[in-house]
């Protein structure tokens, strides 16, 4: 068995798998479990300001998305942050902290955008013993009303400049945590950097609405006849957030900066492509709401076996491996060309390959009398459409042409060195290969 | 109470809740959420093998799709189109050698989509919903007589009164739903689901039923062409093949067909008598659903007799299945020579058999069962009348159903092609059709 112990920004935890700010964190009780349960550390639900807790809906605060049986896709929900008075996650926090010594206890904050209210906290949050903060800039819906979360976390001089303060009055590591409602997230993680943090965490949910219900013309979760855009989350996200994080790690002015990856990480496996993508860790929260906390066990088991096969022994050894590999689409090898191929013998003949690609894509699939599919090479762009819809695995696959065979869609000889886009005829800004 | 083992024919063999727990639902309708994940499965295939496998070409992928999205009615709607006894066919169709075969997950799994069950789900909702999605077009001022109100004859009146015909629909029985009424298997077609889908088909209006009423008996063919503008026929298998074998005639010895008959119409299943040791000779649908009734009754010992080997029995691999896991013991390669007793019967006396160039024969070996019960079910045929002319003993048509006699048309089991009710449904629809082209004058 690989060991699981990572090292995030000098916080240690037996594995990478971080319970993310929200319900399962929400408290004391939750938070016991999740660690019996095998969590290696959590991101407690966030703190707001001294003062009377905010209040949440009393209707419904859900809405989702499902797949086949029931397998819920995507969530959405309009919680605020923690409704319970400061003081009691404080002592809630102290207390697991010091039975729980070996693993991560983050605080994750949210209070108003002004010095006096950060400098407020802070000290508060230092004496529970917590390993670190991150601050809450993601939260897209209610909180950003009033000039929160979301609200801050999209202008990045105001990431920059609480970063800033937090830096200033507490010693341990600071976590930005970034929200996705943006259009470039390279920018609020280059203002979480210059401010000064530790790490940014990324993604917090995005703005949403799961459905509308076609009885009451609302969106929903419905309250009363009414909704409002949530944060969506779960399996759904995953995509988004994989190039979020693979952004951040790639780009040249925040290459390095440490992240925990967040968004959809369900399995061993999303933690896993979120490590080679870049992130130190993951952080998990739609995943334990819908199963529970005992999924921790086959991520952990799933991510030790993959690292026994692929012969590491420890989490270090493939973090950021794969970024290297994310590069702009001008630097695709435009020489490099492949063909589908259909197996005849595991085809099914379902047709749904000759339905995409004669209808949508590039009529390069006959479907012959006998109802066998064929590929026609003198039409296939290989854009990949047939395997992505064909329902058995590697029933087509897509086959490279090696160099000096000619394409017949092309009428040209496979080239055996790369090209790509900015050295391409068609090009007018080409710039010719030396 | 009687017993499995009360010897000779009794009744109540079984207690009440046994009866009616044997007699219900063989496959339970699916619930919402069973229907969401087995639609789920389809792949909408393109031009899927299923649709041409079905001999209605009911949308598959397309009311499955409907299901998935969740509307069970409109769904109904695209199976009803095509095959205005979706319902009756969803409980009755032998997918497994229809639709599910041809289910490309056959291949990828063998385990094909249910089809069948998804079918009985949407068009359960319309007739709980007893909505009926059609309507009449105006009236065409046209009349049509169809004679047998089974499945052909309910197909064809339909469709034609849809199309805004006047349709006179006579039946020899006092009920109108042919061998659906009569002849499926009580389990396939439970709480009285034949009759109430006539008269939800009947709802389309423009049809007129005259029960009790046979043709050449009470009209002939030849009033019916003068009085009509057009005539279609589908009066099925009106008699059965006889059974040479000695003692034939003794009591016990009766028709499957009938037995089944008398259970369909019995109204307590308890006053039913049946033998403890049943004998049924035959290999086709008929004999299993007689062998799989007879011990759902109570007998104690069913046997089938069949006398080529069981792979090539007519009845499908899921039939046999399910009468030996039901208990029936399928007897092969046997044949019966005669049936003893002193007036009834009480034993039978079989003798295998062996093909030798595809001819049947005797071996000489002969074994000898306790049998106070024979059903014969080796098939039925046309009861030939003066009419139209035939083929092969059968009805002879071409194009949608047309006979030889002048404005008559044929179709269903009395015609040729496979003895199902689905197939009895493509050709009353598809004569409907023909005869509505006539009539209007668009046909080619
Ligand atoms: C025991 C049994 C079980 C079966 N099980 C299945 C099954 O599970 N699945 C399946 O697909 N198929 C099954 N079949 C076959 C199926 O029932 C027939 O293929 C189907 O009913 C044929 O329909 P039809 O309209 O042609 O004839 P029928 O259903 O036989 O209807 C003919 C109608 O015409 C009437 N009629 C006959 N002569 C006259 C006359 N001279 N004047 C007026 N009316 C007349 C009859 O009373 C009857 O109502 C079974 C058949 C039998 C016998
Ligand atoms: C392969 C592919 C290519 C697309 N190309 C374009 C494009 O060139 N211009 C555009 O406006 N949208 C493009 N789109 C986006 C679609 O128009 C559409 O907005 C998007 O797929 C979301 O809709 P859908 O998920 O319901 O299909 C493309 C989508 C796909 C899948
Ligand atoms: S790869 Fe694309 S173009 Fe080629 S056969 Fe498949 S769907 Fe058609």
């Amino acid at each position: 068995m690989a060991d699981l112990t990572t090292d995030f920004i000098g916080i240690k935890s037996p594995n990478p798998f971080w319970l993310a700010s929200a319900p399962p964190t929400d408290k004391e009780y939750n938070v016991r479990r999740a660690f019996e349960a095998g969590w290696g550390g959590v991101v407690w639900k966030t703190l707001g300001a001294e003062g009377p807790p905010v209040v949440n809906v009393n209707g419904p605060r859900y809405g989702a998305i499902y797949g086949a049986d029931r397998r819920l896709m995507g969530l959405n929900n309009i919680e605020l942050i923690t409704d319970r008075p400061l003081e009691t996650n404080l002592e809630e926090m102290a207390r697991v902290k010091a039975d729980y010594p070996d693993r991560a206890l983050i605080a994750s904050i949210m209070v108003p955008c002004d010095e006096a209210s950060w400098k407020a906290i802070l000290p508060r949050v230092m004496e529970t013993g917590a390993d670190g903060i991150e601050l809450n800039f993601g939260c897209p819906h209610g909180m950003a009303e009033r000039g929160m979360g979301s609200a801050v976390g999209q202008v990045p001089e105001y990431i920059e400049m609480v970063t800033r303060w937090c830096k200033q009055y507490y010693d341990r590591p600071v976590i930005v945590k970034l929200t996705p409602n943006i259009t470039d997230i390279r920018g609020p993680a280059q203002a979480a950097k210059n401010g000064g943090a530790d790490a940014v965490s990324l993604i917090n949910t995005i703005n949403s609405i799961t459905s509308v219900d076609l009885d009451l013309f609302a969106p929903e979760p419905t309250i009363d006849g009414k909704g409002t855009h949530g944060g969506y989350c779960g399996p759904a996200v995953k995509p988004i957030a994989l190039n979020m994080v693979a952004e951040i790690a790639r780009d040249p002015n925040t290459h390095g900066l440490p992240i925990s990856g967040i968004g959809g990480v369900t399995t061993w496996r999303d933690a896993a492509e979120f490590m080679v993508m870049g992130a130190g860790n993951v952080q998990v929260c739609t995943a334990a709401m819908t199963y529970g906390f005992k999924i921790v066990e086959e991520m952990k088991r799933g991510l030790s076996q993959w690292m026994d096969e692929k012969g590491y022994t420890s989490t270090s050894e493939f973090i950021g491996k794969g970024v290297p590999n994310v590069t702009d689409w001008q630097y695709l090898n435009l020489n490099y060309v492949t063909k589908a191929r259909i197996s005849q013998d595991d085809c099914i003949k379902c047709g749904r390959c000759f339905a995409a690609c004669e209808d949508t894509s590039h009529q390069a699939i006959w479907m012959h009398e006998d109802r066998t599919f064929e590929v026609n090479d003198a039409e296939c762009v290989a854009c990949n459409l047939c395997v992505d819809v064909c329902p058995v695995e590697n029933c087509i696959t897509m086959e490279e042409l090696a160099p000096g065979v000619v394409d017949p869609r092309t009428g040209r000889e496979v080239s055996a060195e790369p090209g790509n886009w900015t050295q391409h005829p068609n090009n007018p800004s080409a710039q010719a290969a030396e | 109470m009687n017993s499995p083992r009360t010897p000779g024919l009794a009744a109540s063999r079984l207690d009440t809740t046994t009866l009616v727990d044997n007699f219900s639902d063989l496959h339970a309708p699916l619930d919402p959420h069973e229907a969401a994940v087995a639609a789920d499965r389809c792949y909408f295939c393109h031009d899927a093998p299923c649709v041409t496998a079905c001999p209605t070409d009911i949308d598959i992928p397309l009311f499955i799709r409907q299901i998935s999205t969740g509307q069970p009615e409109a769904s109904a709607r695209t199976i009803l189109e095509q095959n205005i006894l979706g319902g009756m066919c969803a409980r009755v169709c032998p997918t497994e050698t229809l639709c599910e075969e041809a289910c490309v997950r056959m291949t990828a799994e063998h385990k094909p989509v249910e089809i069948g069950r998804l079918q009985r789900y949407a068009t359960d909702a319309v007739m709980r919903a007893n909505s009926h999605p059609f309507t009449r077009a105006a009236e065409t001022g046209k009349t049509v007589a169809v004679v047998g109100a089974g499945p052909a004859g309910l197909a064809c009146a339909h469709r034609l009164a849809m199309h805004g015909h006047t349709v006179s629909l006579f039946d020899a029985k006092p009920k109108p739903g042919g061998l659906n009424e009569y002849g499926i298997a009580a389990y396939k077609s439970t709480e009285d689901f034949a009759a109430r889908e006539v008269d939800w088909l009947m709802q389309i209006g423009g049809i007129t039923l005259h029960t009790g009423r046979k043709l050449g008996e009470d009209f002939t063919l030849n009033e019916l062409q003068t009085d009509f503008d057009a005539v279609f026929l589908g009066i099925g298998l009106g008699a059965v093949n006889a059974l040479t074998c000695d003692g034939n005639d003794k009591g016990g010895v009766a028709d499957a067909v009938s037995f089944i008959e008398d259970l369909r119409q019995a109204a307590d299943l308890s006053k039913l008598t049946i033998g403890r040791d049943v004998v049924v000779i035959g290999g086709g649908m008929t004999a299993v659903d007689a062998a799989v009734q007879a011990k759902l009754l109570g007998a104690e010992n069913v046997t089938i007799s069949y006398r080529r080997t069981q792979a090539e029995m007519p009845a499908s691999r899921y039939e046999q299945d399910l009468a030996t896991a039901k208990g029936v013991r399928i007897l092969s390669e046997t044949m019966p020579k005669a049936i003893h007793g002193n007036g009834t019967a009480t034993e039978i006396e079989l003798e295998y058999t062996t093909s030798e160039n595809g001819k049947l024969k005797g071996t000489g070996e002969t074994l000898r069962l306790r049998a106070d019960q024979v059903f014969r079910a080796i098939g039925q045929t046309f009861a030939a009348f003066d009419g139209p002319d035939l083929d092969h003993g059968k009805i002879a048509v071409t194009g949608a159903g047309r006979t030889s006699a002048k404005g008559v048309w044929a179709g269903g089991d009395c015609t040729k092609g496979e003895d199902l009710t689905v197939v009895a449904v493509a050709d009353g629809r598809d004569a409907a059709e023909d005869i509505h082209a006539t009539l209007m004058g668009t046909a080619q």
